[in-house]
Formats: structure tokens, sequence, C-alpha cells
């Protein structure tokens, strides 16, 4: 872990200064549809969030929202202190489906971020190798998004988001689509990075085993209209790898955060219950 | 059957078929002693394909000019076209309903107006077979431009990118499979074109197209000129068509669906 990573974490550990505020954030589509009522959430720089819930709960809604990609129609979003809003390349998106460009090869794709941002490719080749390598992509760098695996395309969807060194990492159930050993591997890779690039990162998934795994602090929601029912604070030490999933405190949190997951989807659930 | 034989029938069946359809003809010309003037047989078509060549390759090449230049008109003019739909919907709800009425009305009731308005015939032939073939390609490549993946607009608005930035990295690469299908509509289109102007206008002398030759041919009852040039053109649309195929697989092998093998 760098310094200032370091810094940043005691930090926010300490003073759990929040990066981003959500106060009373709700999302009506046209037609009618609430996908959120009314979200209050601090998210703590340097902080991992997960946003947990049935399908259909807002989650992608809620994390556009935070990405500033959607405008709430309730409530609002606040930077932390009054702060300046990231610039651009300070949030990293990825979203539930790789999209990647099919016309340009690992590398272009990879590139695209800093190629927007005015950078050369000269300039941006080191940068992009760096990525490449963090998602274990060494030796595709030429290959076409078709000729690469499920799996291998979210690491690209993944390394895109790492290549301008964001702020805020925001992924949204990005291993869903996974098989199981894929999925365990690429969580503790990301794990990993999470520790020694410093990022604030808030993730979706509906996955229990993979919210206990990676996170400091889940966030349970209601089904829709989406709610804040439960906040878990993890106290799992980092780092955290395969061993232990194997042990009864991980096994004791799975149990918990499924408890809170079902009484969050009892349609009687109250959605104030605290963490 | 496997590859390799699948491969062959795919050439062979086809040549078979024109064989046996063009020994069919040959014999009902001579079984039936058909008189050159209603019905030459494919062997004297050949033969005068081969003797009035040279003077009928000038004229194909006239013809070929025209339908090139109109066709690189087209292409230009109507990617052109599609981007300003793409960039302004008001844009495009004013002026797509007079390209629908360019496009439905038949060329053949509006040429005799352009020969009248447009002195010069080259520019007129132009105007002509253009106006026949731009529709696809705006139509095509206005689809293509608006087809970009939602969530990757979302990626480049989330990284600040300019509208020129999303036009060049996002909706020319999303439209390009759309303009090349268009493009082929539009060869074969700006062909015909050529050929309905030329014989609407039906110049006489050296520098005249495929088509005039061929109108003059059935004039004098030249059947079998007629034909020979009727032949050339039909190769010149195979070729067109077969040329644009070709820049199009170029152009896409390398990631687009349509250029790859279905099995690799
Ligand atoms: N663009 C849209 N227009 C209209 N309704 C939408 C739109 N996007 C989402 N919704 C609705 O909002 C609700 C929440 O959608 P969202 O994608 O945020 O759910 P999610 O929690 O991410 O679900 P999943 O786990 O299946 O991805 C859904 O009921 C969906 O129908
Ligand atoms: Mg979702």
């Amino acid at each position: 872990m760098s310094a200032a990573a370091e810094a940043l974490r005691s930090a926010s550990v300490a003073t759990a200064a929040p990066l981003l505020r959500l106060a009373g954030v709700g999302k009506t589509y046209r037609r009618g549809v609430a996908a959120l009522g009314g979200v209050d959430l601090d998210i703590a720089a340097g902080g991992f969030v997960t946003l947990l819930g049935p399908s259909g709960c807002g989650k992608s809604t809620l994390l556009r929202i935070i990405a500033g990609l959607t405008e709430p129609s309730a409530g609002e979003r606040r930077w932390a202190g009054g702060a300046a809003a990231p610039r651009r390349g300070e949030i990293g998106f990825v979203f539930q489906e790789p999209t990647l460009m099919p016309w340009a090869t690992v590398e272009g794709n990879i590139y695209l971020p800093l190629r927007l941002a005015g950078l050369s490719r000269a300039e941006a080749a080191p940068r992009i190798t760096e990525a490449i390598a963090a998602v274990g992509l060494e030796g595709f760098a030429r290959a076409y998004p078709r000729e690469l695996s499920g799996g291998m395309r979210m690491r690209v969807s993944i390394a895109r988001a790492l290549v301008t060194r964001p702020r805020l990492l925001l992924l949204d159930e990005p291993f869903a689509a996974l098989d199981e050993i894929t999925r365990l591997k690429l969580n503790e890779d990301l794990l990993r990075l999470w520790e020694s690039e410093g990022w604030t990162v808030v993730f979706v998934t509906h996955s229990v085993f993979e919210s206990v795994f990676l996170s400091q602090r889940i966030v349970v929601m209601t089904p829709r209209p989406g709610r804040v029912a439960a906040e878990l604070s993890i106290d799992l030490p980092y780092p955290r790898e395969t061993a232990l999933r194997m042990t009864a405190e991980y096994g004791a949190w799975c149990r918990t955060v499924s408890e809170r997951l079902a009484a969050a989807m009892a349609p009687h659930a109250s959605g104030t219950a605290a963490g | 059957m496997n590859g390799a034989a699948r491969r062959i029938a795919r050439i062979l069946a086809p040549v078979l078929v024109g064989i046996l359809v063009l020994a069919a003809w040959e014999a009902v010309v001579r079984i039936e002693g058909i008189p050159r003037y209603i019905l030459p047989g494919p062997i004297l078509v050949a033969e005068t394909l081969w003797t009035e060549g040279p003077s009928l390759l000038g004229s194909l090449l006239v013809t070929l000019r025209i339908t090139a230049a109109a066709l690189a008109a087209a292409a230009i003019l109507g990617g052109a076209i599609a981007i300003l739909f793409a960039r302004s919907r008001l844009l495009e709800l004013s002026l797509f309903p007079y390209a629908v009425i360019l496009q439905v009305t038949p060329i053949i009731s509006i040429a005799p107006l352009i020969i009248i308005y447009v002195q010069n015939t080259f520019l007129a032939l132009l105007l002509c077979a253009w106006i026949v073939s731009f529709f696809p390609i705006v139509s095509n490549t206005t689809l293509g431009l608006n087809s970009a993946d939602r969530n990757l607009l979302a990626l480049f608005r989330l990284y600040g990118a300019s509208r020129w930035q999303v036009l060049r990295h996002l909706r020319l690469p999303t439209a390009l499979p759309y303009f090349l299908a268009g493009l082929r509509i539009s060869g074969g289109l700006s062909l015909i074109g050529v050929v309905v102007a030329e014989f609407t206008a039906s110049t006489g002398g050296t520098e005249t197209g495929l088509a005039s030759r061929l109108i003059e041919a059935s004039y004098r009852l030249e059947i079998p000129r007629l034909f020979a040039a009727l032949v050339l053109l039909s190769l010149t649309g195979i070729a067109i068509y077969w040329a644009l195929s070709l820049l199009s697989w170029l152009l896409l092998r390398r990631w687009h669906e349509s250029a790859l093998p279905e099995t690799e």
C-alpha cells in the first residue's frame, strides 16, 4: 500500500470522512416505475462499500446516480464538505455487461479514457501496459473483444476503469456472469488492487458471500422501490484471502447478512433497521 | 458435406446450371432456326462481344465513370447528411420526408426534367444516378449513428467526451457496418440510375455510355450487339457488387459479426 493510500485509509477509518453523501435520493422513471424511494447513504473516502439487494431493487440506478449518469428525481447527492465534484477520469465505472467497443483491441478499449482526455498513444502506453498487467491480461493487448472469454472481457472493462487512476470506482455486478472459480479469483485480485491503490469502491452484487468477502460495509437494500434496509460493518481483517472463506467468523457474517437480506425482502420490512 | 466439398459445390453448382441453361438456349435457337434479329444464340453473342468488344468497352468506361462518380457523391453526401441528421433531430424531422419523396418518385419520371435543366450531360446523368443511390446510404447510416450502445454513450459522458469525440470514436465506428450495407445497395442502384438517365438522354456521338449503345442497337435491330451490351452491363453490376462486398469485408473482417466465419 502506498503511503498516501495508507494515510487516506486510516483517515477514513478514523473519521469516516464521507467522500459523497446521498440524502433522500429517489428515482421514478418515466411511466411511473419507482426504482428508488429515498436513499440516505454516506460513502467514506477509501472505503469498500457493497450495495446488496434483490434483482430490480434499484442498485444499478443508485450506482448511476452516484456516477452522475442519471439525475435523481428526489433528494440530492453532495460531494464531501461541499468539495468540487470529481474531475473527469476521477470516477471509474464498470457496467453490468463488459460494454467494450467491438472494433477496438483490448489496448484500444483501455486507451479510450486517456484518449478522451487528450493523451497521445505514446504518452498513454505505459499506463495501458500497467492496467493490462493489473488485471492479468498480459499477451492479449492486441486481441479483439470477440476473441476473449466472458471473464477476460470483464477484466478489460475493469482495466479501462483503472487506467485513469480514479478516486472513486463504481462496479455494477462485475462478476455476476462468471463461473465460481473465476469469480473467486477476481474477487481477490480486486481486493489486492483496492488495498494497493487506495480507491473508494462502491460495489453492487446480489451475492451474500461475495459481499461479505469484499466489503468493509454492506448496505442491504429493500425490494423496489429500493431503500436502505440495514448497514453492516464487516470487521474481518484485511488482507482477505481464500483461507478466510473457511473460517467460522466468515460463516457467521454470511449468516447475519443473509438474515438481514431475508428480513429486508419480507413483505413488512420496515426498511429502517440499523446495522 | 464437409467444408472443402461445400466450397467446391458453391462454385460448381451455379456454374453447371449456367452452362446447362446456355446449352439449352443454343439448342433451341438452332433447332427452331430462330433468326438472329429475334434471338441470337449465346455463341453468337459471345462472338459479337469479342468483335465489338473494343468499341463497347469505350462506352462501358463512360458508364462506369459516371456510376463511380455518382456512387462517390452518394457516399460522401449521404454520409454527411446522415451525420447532420444524427446531430440535429429537427433537421432530420424536417428533411427526411423529402429524402423519402425523392426516393419513391420513379427516376424515369424526373430524368427528362433533369436533362432539360442541367446542360452538361455528364452532370445530368450524375445527378440522376445520385438521386436513386443516396437514400440507402442516408437511411442506413442515420440508423447506425443512432445505434451506439447506451452504456458506451454513458461512459463517454462520464469521461467528459466532446460531441466530436463521441462522433469520431463511438458513433462513426458503430455506423460503419450500416454505411457499408447501404453502399452495397447504392452501388447497384447508381448503375441503374445511369442506365435510366442514358436511356432518357439517348445522346448520340462517340462519348456515349453503354445504355445508349443498347438503345441504338435496338433501333437498328442489331440484337446480337444488344445482347452483348446487356451482358457487359450485367457483368458490370456484378463487379460493382463484388468490389463493394470486398471493401466491406476488408474494413470489417477483424471485428464485425458479418465478416466473421460462423465457426472458427
Ligand atoms: N431506463 C429505465 N427506464 C425505466 N425503468 C427503468 C430503467 N432502468 C431501470 N428501470 C426500472 O427500475 C428498477 C430498478 O432497476 P435497476 O436496474 O436499478 O435494478 P438492479 O437492482 O440493478 O437490478 P439487477 O440486480 O437485476 O441488475 C427496475 O424495476 C427497472 O424496471
Ligand atoms: Mg443492475
